[in-house]
C-alpha cells in the first residue's frame, strides 16, 4: 500500500552570520528511509521533535517534494499524481483544520462531499456511522471556531473518512486532548481498525495511542528509521524486563537472592522490593519470596514504553 | 463537471462565511467602491493642473483609467486574495489545501474570494462605460470586439501578475509587499499614457514586460489615434496574446512554487 525508498528531505536553512551575511546549512528533516506498509496494517510512527515524522506524513501525502528518493501510495507517486491520491486518503493533521472555521460542522461536511465527489448514499451512510461512533449529535450545528479541540478533532476525524479513503493518516491526532477525548479517539480508530480495510499511519508523542492502536512500530531519529518492530521486539531488544514488587510483613533477610532475578530497590524501610525478572518466570519468582518472608501483597509490572524509548531517544 | 460542482460548493461556502459576519461584510461592500473612485481621482485631479498629460486630453485618458481600472478590479476581486499565500506559506496552511483533491490553485482563491470587491467591479465598468461614451469612437466590428475584450485580458494579465507575485512567497517567506509593487505599482502604471514615462522605465515596463499592451495600446486602436510613440495600430488587438503570455508564465511559476513548498515544522 505505501512503498518508500530510501526517502530523503532536505532543507536548506541560511543561518546569520554576520550583519547582512547568511551561510547556507543543509539540514536533513528525512535522511533515507526505506519503508514498506502493507494493506491494513496499522503503524505508529513516532520520535522525538525535529526527526522527521511530519516530514515524511508530508512527503507521502503529496504536500512536499522528496529531495530524492521514491515513494508510492495506493499506486500513486504523490507530488505529481496529488489530487488523484486526495480522493484515496485521508489525512488529519492535529495542528491545521480541513473544516471551514465560519460555517457549522454540518456544512463542512456538506462542502467535503462536493470536494471529493461522493455519491450521497455512501456519504450519508459515513457520516451516520462516524456519528454513533464520535458522538458527533450535539454539536453538528455549531461553527467550526466554536468547538472545544476534542469536538473538532472528532469532526477533523469524520472529515477525513468520509469518502471511504483507503489509507488514513493521523499526524497527532490526540495533541493537546484531554483523557476522556483521547479515549474517544482510540477506541474509534481501534474500531476502524479492527476492520481491516484501512491502513493506518500515525505519529503521535503519546505512547498509550501506539499501545493501544498499533502491532508495528517504526520509531525515526535524526532522519533514520531506529526501529521497525512490534512492541515486544522492542523491549527485546533493548532488554526491558518484567518486575515483581512486593510488599513484605517484614524485611528481607540479609543475603536473600532470587535466582534469575535482581534486586532492583528497596523502599519503605525494607517492607517494600522490587526485583527484576531477567530469567527467572513470573511464577517462580513468586514461591521463591513467599517461601523466605511473609508477602502481604505484590503485583507484576510490565515494562513501560516510555522508558524504553526514552532511552532510544538519548541514545544518539 | 463533478469537479466544476465542486467549486461552486466551496465558493458559495466562502459567501455564507463572509456573510456570517454581516456588519463588517456591508461596511467592506461600500468602503471598497472608495478605492476604486480614489483611482479616477487622481487623474481628474492631474487633468485640472494641466489640459493634456503625455499629447492626451482627459476624455483620451479616462478611456486608459477605465480599461486598467475595469480589467483591475476584475482581477482583483477574483484573484487578488492570492496575496494571502505568503501567510499560507509561512503558517503551514496550505498543508490542508494540497491534501484536498482538487488543484490547489483554484481553491485557494475560492476560500477567500472577496465577495466584497464586488462593487468595485461594477464601478470600474461604469467608468468605461462613460469613457466610451466620451470619446467619439468609429464603431467597426474589430474595435467593437476590442472594447468587449480589452477589459477582460487586462483582467487576466492582472491575474496573472498578481499569481506571479505571490509566487514569489514559496522561494522567499518574507516576500512581505514587494509582489504589490507589480500588481499595483501596474496599475498604476497602465493607468496614464504611457508617453508620460521615461525612455528606459517605459522600455522596461510597458514593452518588455507588457504593461503598455493592456489599456493604452488598444484605447489608441480605439480612438483611432496615431501612437506618439510609433507602434502600429494593430498593436492594440495583441492584448489577448500579452495576456495568454502572463497567464502562461504565472502557471510555470506557480507550479514551480508549488514543489518548493516547504511547509512548516509540525
Amino acid at each position: 500500500m505505501i512503498q518508500m525508498q530510501d526517502l530523503k528531505k532536505d532543507f536548506v536553512v541560511r543561518v546569520k552570520a554576520g550583519r547582512l551575511r547568511r551561510k547556507k546549512r543543509v539540514v536533513a528533516a528525512v535522511d533515507g528511509v526505506s519503508l514498506s506498509i502493507g494493506r491494513g496494517e496499522m503503524v505508529g510512527y513516532i520520535g522525538p521533535n525535529g526527526a522527521g515524522k511530519s516530514t515524511t506524513l508530508k512527503m507521502l501525502t503529496g504536500v512536499l517534494t522528496p529531495s530524492s528518493g521514491t515513494v508510492s501510495v495506493c499506486g500513486l507517486t504523490p507530488v505529481p499524481q496529488r489530487t488523484k491520491l486526495a480522493l484515496r486518503i485521508g489525512v488529519v493533521f492535529g495542528q491545521r483544520s480541513q473544516l471551514w472555521w465560519d460555517l457549522p460542522l454540518r456544512e463542512s461536511f456538506a462542502l467535503l462531499r462536493h470536494v471529493y465527489r461522493v455519491p450521497p448514499a455512501e456519504h450519508a451512510a459515513r457520516l451516520e456511522r462516524c456519528r454513533e461512533l464520535l458522538d458527533l449529535d450535539e454539536f453538528m450545528e455549531t461553527p467550526v471556531r466554536q468547538l472545544s479541540l476534542g469536538q473538532r478533532m472528532r469532526g477533523e476525524l469524520t472529515a477525513a473518512l468520509l469518502h471511504g479513503p483507503e489509507v488514513l493518516f493521523l499526524d497527532e491526532p490526540t495533541i493537546g486532548l484531554d483523557v476522556v477525548s483521547k479515549q474517544a479517539v482510540r477506541s474509534f480508530l481501534a474500531e476502524l481498525g479492527a476492520a481491516g480495510d484501512v491502513t493506518l499511519v500515525l505519529t503521535t508523542h503519546d505512547l498509550a495511542d501506539i499501545e493501544r492502536l498499533c502491532e508495528r512500530l517504526v520509531v525515526i531519529d535524526h532522519g533514520r528509521v531506529v526501529h521497525d518492530g512490534s512492541i515486544e521486539a522492542l523491549h527485546a531488544r533493548y532488554g526491558s524486563r518484567r518486575s515483581l514488587v512486593a510488599d513484605l510483613a517484614a524485611p528481607l533477610p540479609d543475603g536473600f537472592t532470587l535466582p534469575g532475578a535482581t534486586l532492583a530497590a528497596v523502599t519503605a524501610n525494607g517492607h517494600r522490593v522490587t526485583f527484576t525478572l531477567d530469567s527467572s518466570t513470573a511464577g517462580a519468582a513468586v514461591a521463591g519470596l513467599v517461601a523466605a518472608v511473609p508477602v502481604r501483597d505484590l503485583s507484576v509490572v510490565e515494562p513501560d514504553i516510555e522508558d524504553v524509548v526514552s532511552r532510544l531517544y538519548s541514545e544518539r | 463537471m463533478a469537479e466544476f460542482r465542486a467549486y461552486v460548493a466551496l465558493g458559495t461556502a466562502q459567501i455564507r462565511s463572509a456573510a456570517s459576519y454581516r456588519a463588517s461584510f456591508l461596511v467592506e461592500l461600500f468602503g471598497n467602491v472608495g478605492a476604486t473612485v480614489f483611482d479616477v481621482l487622481t487623474v481628474l485631479v492631474l487633468f485640472r493642473a494641466t489640459p493634456a498629460v503625455g499629447g492626451f486630453t482627459l476624455r483620451e485618458a479616462i478611456l486608459i483609467v477605465g480599461i486598467s481600472s475595469a480589467g483591475f478590479a476584475l482581477a482583483d476581486m477574483l484573484v487578488g486574495n492570492v496575496d494571502k499565500l505568503k501567510t499560507y506559506v509561512r503558517t503551514g496552511t496550505l498543508d490542508a489545501v494540497l491534501v484536498r483533491p482538487l488543484p490547489a490553485l483554484p481553491q485557494l482563491l475560492l476560500m477567500d474570494l472577496p465577495v466584497r470587491k464586488a462593487l468595485r467591479v461594477v464601478f470600474g465598468f461604469v467608468v468605461l462605460g462613460l469613457a466610451v461614451a466620451a470619446n467619439d469612437v468609429a464603431w467597426t466590428p474589430a474595435r467593437v470586439l476590442l472594447i468587449a475584450l480589452a477589459p477582460l485580458m487586462a483582467g487576466v494579465f492582472f491575474s496573472a501578475i498578481f499569481v506571479t507575485s505571490a509566487s514569489l512567497a514559496f522561494w522567499w517567506v518574507d516576500s512581505g509587499e514587494i509582489g504589490s509593487a507589480f500588481t499595483y505599482g501596474g496599475r498604476d502604471f497602465t493607468s496614464y499614457p504611457i508617453s508620460v514615462y521615461g525612455s528606459w522605465f517605459r522600455n522596461l515596463f510597458a514593452y518588455a514586460m507588457g504593461f503598455g499592451f493592456v489599456a493604452y495600446q488598444p484605447a489608441l486602436t480605439l480612438l483611432g489615434r496615431d501612437d506618439p510613440l510609433g507602434l502600429p495600430s494593430w498593436t492594440g488587438f495583441l492584448s489577448p496574446l500579452v495576456a495568454l503570455v502572463a497567464a502562461v508564465i504565472a502557471g510555470v511559476v506557480w507550479r514551480s512554487g508549488i514543489r518548493h513548498y516547504r511547509s512548516t515544522g509540525s
